[in-house]
């Protein structure tokens, strides 16, 4: 919990900041869009009906889909105009959130400017006021307070949606839901959701505030509003003082994926730079959507992260077909990393987080299961929950083909309550990881596989272009991880997170301390 | 000083001003009367081209209105109508300031002025900061009135100014309309579809009929020569009055 409130003012600060930013460019683009839609009636529903549709967009798919959009206008300016841009963190979450955000703003300028009483505007015009004196000094004063009560349902929506930055990289509240679920830490579930809520309802009132006295005309109100608003955007920026180190180099930013190992790993390579690597200082990204981490050390948006062979071979790769076997497979990413990339393989870990289906170990000596072609036999009866990706991964098509895999159903969850549906009877496999604690701990069966259709899933510690160019001490500080975690010892660090609820950073920090 | 000359206006295939010619002298109030839909509001907006003319030309003070660009011409000439149209967020003052703003007159100047024409329709000087909305319907239209006299205009346009007010008030400021007018010399064109009010305030009475101009003269002439069906049935109302009263003096004697 300590741990959990130290956190708390940064990423407090960074989801203020990155929800005002997200308004303030909101309102910037909506408000001239609306004035121009209200001059055109024959527009104005078309140009509302986009606006709503974007609204109807998943907000997570809105923000992950800004990622590949920014990395395409990013090669294009770093070809055309000799700049890059960086295709996670807070670019997309921005560019996502002020969308998201253009709804109420627009239609409320559409609905403000259009409820102006027409003897006002035709006494506007007829004292002699010209088209645009109309507007500033008749029809935007009396539309404001409506503008207003817009710019406040979207700040409600934004502060909200913000929380779903952090899969793109942006820090967020949403750091502590996400990784709070991962790991079934659902006092940081709450503490973000608390605190998200919280900044939520205080920007709501500061903005009701600030329409109260614009609707009543009562400047005390109006100054009162503003000077909070702007306080509120001064605290955004307090605690996000640069994290550049002396020499004007930034952090070795370091990225996990969105489960538990993952961010153990991130901290334990945090560590291992900090102890072994000359104290450089470093800064974890975690959380991050499993693709978009890719892109990201490709662009050196990120500098190192642990992923696994299987899966490079499949997405990055898009290899099919038999896999070549362990040593094969990681010589030829190796290979096609460092040529086509310019990305280190640092180390092998010395484990393996591979799919593997499992069971609960009661039932499937019950049903006479013991590995997958046996599986095959009974599962028209039996129900498969799966993580998200699960589903849709060639390793699943490849088992579902080469065994004649159909279950009677199958369901897509969250990991952590995937397992908790397994024990409960609520389905009777899932897809599990090879290293995951929770195998031992609830005495599941990984059911063998024994055609060799999944391929291993070693973790490498991938290092990105820049990082293996510059700074060459701290590459050889992570070749010598080489090996140093087994599979045993993965499922131990694992365990004391999903089981024993100590948080990643204790867990990792636990492991460099006996070495 | 106003000058209508064979002017038109039509919509598609409807016609809402046929062919009207028409002379205000300089000083006089013309009341335009007729029933809804005979064309005296167009006719009125064409003059500040609120309504552009399909057909024919409009000139204030000899001038084509077509060679002042519109809101130029507009802070030239008065302009008050029945619905007031205050602006809600301005207070009476700045309501009456705002031609002399868009002039961009001095702020001792335009102070003067506001306080003068308050005086003048009777408004005590502390309404100046209150916000129209806390002023009654005739308190309003008297601001509205300060308001198209403030910057001084030698032409006044008006729009049933009077048509929404109860009939005391209304006999109250049309009496102190007619002494402001009368001393400032202001021409003055005038919408009305109040046949009474006609009579009592203007110089010369155009009857318009579905568009066109059926008879122009003066009150008396009017009376004793109506030119047709129409303009009798305009003027039965006042008459019938009349008589009514004039009925009720006899029965006393």
């Amino acid at each position: 919990m300590r741990e959990l409130l130290v956190d708390l003012p940064v990423y407090t600060a960074a989801h203020l900041q990155l929800s005002l930013v997200a308004l303030t460019l909101a309102a910037l683009g909506s408000v001239p869009l609306g004035i121009w839609a209200s001059r055109r009636p024959q527009l104005a529903p078309s140009v509302l009906g986009t606006a709503g549709a974007l609204q109807t967009i998943p907000s997570l798919a809105l923000l992950a889909f800004m990622v590949p959009v920014l990395a395409a206008l990013g090669s294009w300016t770093s070809r055309v105009l000799g700049f890059e841009i960086a295709a996670i963190g807070r670019g997309p979450a921005l560019l996502a959130l002020s969308l998201y955000g253009t709804l109420p703003i627009l239609q409320n300028t559409v609905a403000g400017l259009a409820g102006v009483d027409p003897a006002v505007r035709e006494a506007a015009t007829a004292m002699g006021m010209t088209e645009r004196q109309r507007l500033r000094r008749v029809e935007l004063p009396l539309a404001l307070p409506v503008m207003v009560a817009g710019l406040r349902t979207a700040a409600v929506w934004v502060v909200g949606t913000a929380t779903l930055a952090t899969p793109v990289g942006a820090a967020s509240l949403g750091h502590f839901i996400f990784s709070g679920l991962q790991t079934r830490n659902y006092a940081a579930v709450s503490v973000g959701c608390f605190a998200a809520a919280l900044l939520a309802i205080a920007l709501e009132r500061t903005i009701r505030l600030l329409e109260r006295g614009l609707a009543t005309r009562r400047r005390g109100l109006v100054v009162g509003g503003v000077a909070a608003l702007a306080s509120l955007a001064l605290l955004a920026h307090v605690p996000l003082a640069t994290d550049r180190d002396d020499s004007g180099r930034g952090p070795v930013v370091i990225g996990a994926k969105s489960f538990t190992e993952q961010f153990i790993l991130a901290e334990l390579l945090a560590g291992w730079i900090d102890r072994e690597g000359g104290g450089a200082p470093t800064k974890v990204l975690a959380s991050l959507g499993s693709t978009v981490l890719f892109d990201a050390l490709r662009t050196d948006e990120v500098d190192v992260y642990v992923d696994y062979t299987g899966t490079l071979w499949a997405t990055i790769l898009a290899r099919s077909g038999p896999n070549p076997g362990r040593e094969a497979m990681l010589a030829e990413i190796r290979r096609v990393l460092a040529a086509e990339y310019g990305i280190e393989v640092a180390a092998a870990l010395g484990f393996e987080n591979a799919y593997v289906l499992a069971m609960q170990r009661t039932r499937a000596r019950e049903l006479g299961i013991t590995n997958v072609a046996e599986l095959a036999r009974k599962a028209p009866r039996l129900e498969l929950g799966a993580d998200y990706e699960f589903l849709a991964r060639p390793e699943w098509r490849a088992l579902a083909a080469h065994y004649g895999l159909s279950f009677r159903a199958s369901r897509s969850m969250d990991p952590s309550l995937m397992y908790e549906a397994l024990v409960r009877g609520q389905v009777d496999v899932i897809s599990a990881f090879s290293s995951d604690g929770r195998l031992a701990a609830l005495d599941l069966v990984a059911l063998r596989e024994e055609r060799g259709v999944i391929p291993p899933y070693d973790a490498i510690v991938l290092v990105g272009p820049r990082l293996a160019r510059e700074r060459p001490e701290i590459v050889r500080a992570l070749r010598r991880l080489d090996g140093a975690i087994d599979a045993p010892t993965m499922r131990v660090l694992n365990g004391l997170v999903d089981q024993s609820g100590r948080s990643p950073r204790t867990v990792a920090l636990g492991w460099l301390d006996e070495r | 000083m106003i000058e209508l000359v064979r002017v038109g206006r039509r919509w598609g295939d409807v016609v809402a001003v046929d062919d009207v010619s028409l002379r205000v002298a300089p000083g006089e109030l013309v009341a335009l009367v007729g029933g809804s839909g005979s064309g005296k509001t167009t006719t009125l907006k064409m003059v500040n081209r609120l309504i552009e003319p399909s057909d024919g030309v409009v000139r204030v003070a000899g001038r084509d209105v077509r060679s002042v660009p519109g809101p130029e011409l507009r802070r030239g000439i008065g302009y008050c109508f029945q619905q007031i149209g205050l602006f809600p967020h301005l207070s009476v003052a700045e309501n009456v300031a705002v031609v002399p703003a868009l002039l961009g007159w001095r702020a001792e100047r335009t102070q003067r002025r506001v306080a003068e024409l308050l005086t003048w329709l009777e408004l005590p000087l502390e309404l100046a900061d209150r916000a129209p909305s806390e002023l009654s319907g005739g308190q309003q239209q008297r601001v509205g009135i300060a308001r198209a006299l403030a910057a001084e205009p030698e032409v006044l346009l008006m729009d049933e100014p009077f048509g929404a007010l109860d009939p005391i008030t209304r006999d109250t400021l049309q009496q102190r309309f007619q002494e402001i007018r009368q001393t400032l010399g202001i021409t003055t064109l005038f919408v009305t579809h109040d046949m009474t009010e006609a009579l009592r305030l203007a110089d010369r009475i155009a009857v318009l009929d579905g568009g066109r101009l059926v008879q122009v003269d003066t009150p008396r002439g009017l009376l004793r020569a109506p030119a047709s069906d129409v303009v009798e049935q305009l003027l039965a109302t006042p008459r019938r009055q009349a008589a009514a009263v004039d009925a009720l003096l006899v029965d006393d004697v």
